[in-house]
């Protein structure tokens, strides 16, 4: 009961803030409810039991990449974006293609289950007082299994820095 | 009871609307925000189907999802600084210098 009302709270905050956000015409505006997406977001990742990935969430999405975005809406001079008009004029083929997209998701998700042997292989999950602590068992299997993965990751992030940096700094020769 | 169908759906409904915002929007930086909306979306789904089937690796990779998003955020908004710099706009419908 209470997993409903969290879940339902949750996703209704994330769903309306996020159409918000693909709406407003400011682009401040778009990131403060791109916030609020995350935040509702971790609160369902909260409601999954899954801990580490909330309290990430709130600290990486949240703190670090929002920060980021709100530091280049400054830079960026925005105030023209103001008088123009929002969307190009593919408007109706976006519609149209999210509304296709949609219809057929939908379909897989409510046809699945009926066609035998291939449907999704749904188990009763444990009970949430039986879980073992999250933290933990996401450390156990990323140093072990995902052990290769992590180390590529950092690099990635390396490679990432360097190349915002090159690309942000000004050149110095002209 | 909350079955995995809802978190489908409401991953759905958020993947949609960032696909819609990708789409339509003519200011990159609202675009940009529109792709992290994604793959929040698909997180969502990594982490419910973890707590399903009482497997941590989708959490993991829910975690490296995160920071791949965090690398693509500092390079594409290096990116946009950098292209502001030579063009003075920041509308994806007039960054048309390939275009001819």
């Amino acid at each position: 009961m209470l997993d409903s009302i969290t879940f339902y709270f949750f996703a209704g905050v994330a769903v309306l803030s996020a159409a918000l956000m693909v709406t407003r015409r400011n682009a401040v505006h778009s990131a403060v409810l791109l916030v609020t997406t995350l935040l509702a977001t971790a609160g369902i990742f909260l409601q999954l039991r899954a801990e580490f990935i909330f309290i990430t969430q709130i600290i990486l999405y949240v703190g670090g990449i929002m920060v980021l975005f709100i530091f280049v809406i400054m830079l960026v001079r925005l105030d023209v974006a103001l008088q123009h008009m929002r969307f190009r004029l593919q408007r109706w083929v976006a519609l149209f293609v999210a509304l296709a997209l949609g219809v057929e998701i939908t379909v897989v998700f409510l046809f699945a289950r009926r066609l035998p042997g291939q449907g999704l292989l749904i188990q009763e999950p444990a009970p949430a007082d039986k879980l073992p602590p999250n933290t933990e068992e996401l450390a156990r299997s990323l140093f072990s299994s995902y052990l290769l993965p992590f180390e590529i990751a950092s690099v990635l992030l390396l490679v990432a820095m360097v190349g915002a940096v090159v690309m942000a700094k000004k050149r110095i020769d002209q | 009871m909350i079955s995995p169908a809802h978190y489908l759906f409401l991953s759905l409904a958020l993947f949609l609307i960032g696909a819609i915002g990708v789409i339509t929007r003519r200011n990159v930086i609202v675009v940009l925000m529109s792709i992290e909306l994604i793959l929040n979306a698909v997180n969502i789904n990594l982490v419910a189907f973890s707590r399903i089937f009482g497997d941590v690796s989708g959490q993991v990779f829910a975690l490296f999802i995160i920071a791949d998003a965090a690398a693509e955020a500092a390079v594409g908004l290096g990116i946009i600084i950098a292209f502001f710099r030579n063009r003075e706009t920041v509308f994806a419908d007039e960054m048309d210098l390939l275009k001819w």
